[in-house]
């Protein structure tokens, strides 16, 4: 349920995945929710070609992992799958795809929410945009796995 | 001794390689490992403050101990999603 592929992802084979895996636990699965991150044809203002990313392909599972962990401790029961593309992608094309599974609707939606704002503060992926006037990587967050009051944040966002 | 060095995105290019072997003088943190860096690669150093480490595949403070032979990887901020 965890991957960094060069390959195009499928929403579909995550979600059967991540249903498989809960369907006869506890209450059982109810609902999927699934979110898809995609290569959009602008940044500020600018018009992009084609994006590249890049992992630390071994530490980003292990981050994804983590993720799973932190939240099957905070939703118990539910389960989650994530899917990270790297290489170069086109316009419109999925670089990640996120799928939670819960007994109940409102818990999956919070579960998705929740695993992409942690990728975006902890995992170790990057991204270079390519324009059609020059290039940059993209730089975020520095990551602080330890920093409790960013993971606090991401509940926050996720439980709005 | 020697640790091995990865860079990523930004690092990586601006050291034009995703390796190296450093050496530092023992003992040695991650710190120290970062600083023998930019001595050799000195374009890295304005990232001083924003960059992560992992020693073996696990997050570390820059203050962690580093043994011979360790793989040191130099991170910078992450854009995943």
């Amino acid at each position: 349920m965890l991957a960094v592929t060069r390959a195009p992802l499928s929403v579909d084979a995550l979600a059967a995945e991540v249903e498989a895996s809960v369907r006869t636990r506890g209450e059982g699965c109810g609902a999927l929710a699934s979110f898809l991150g995609v290569v959009r044809a602008t940044h500020q203002g600018r018009a992009v070609r084609y994006l590249e990313y890049e992992a630390f392909d071994a530490l980003a599972l292990k981050v994804f992992a983590q993720i799973q962990a932190e939240a099957a401790d905070r939703w118990p029961g539910a389960a989650l799958g994530i899917a990270h593309r790297v290489g170069r992608l086109s316009i419109g094309e999925a670089s990640v795809v996120i799928v939670a599974a819960t007994a109940h609707r409102a818990e999956s939606f919070q579960v998705c929410r929740y695993a992409i704002e942690r990728i975006k503060q902890i995992a170790p992926v990057w991204k270079h945009e390519f324009f059609e006037d020059g290039e940059a990587w993209v730089e975020g967050a520095v990551v602080n796995p330890d920093d409790e009051a960013a993971r606090a944040r991401a509940l926050e966002i996720a439980c709005m | 001794m020697h640790v091995n060095v990865r860079l990523f995105a930004r690092l990586r290019e601006l050291a034009e390689a995703e390796s190296l072997t450093v050496e530092v003088p023992t003992p040695a943190t991650a710190a120290t490992v970062w600083r023998a860096l930019c001595v050799t690669v000195p374009a890295l150093t304005p990232f001083e403050r924003a960059v992560s480490c992992a020693i073996n595949t696990n997050f570390s403070r820059m203050s962690q101990p580093v043994a011979d032979g360790d793989d040191v990887a130099f991170l910078p901020p992450v854009s995943g999603g």
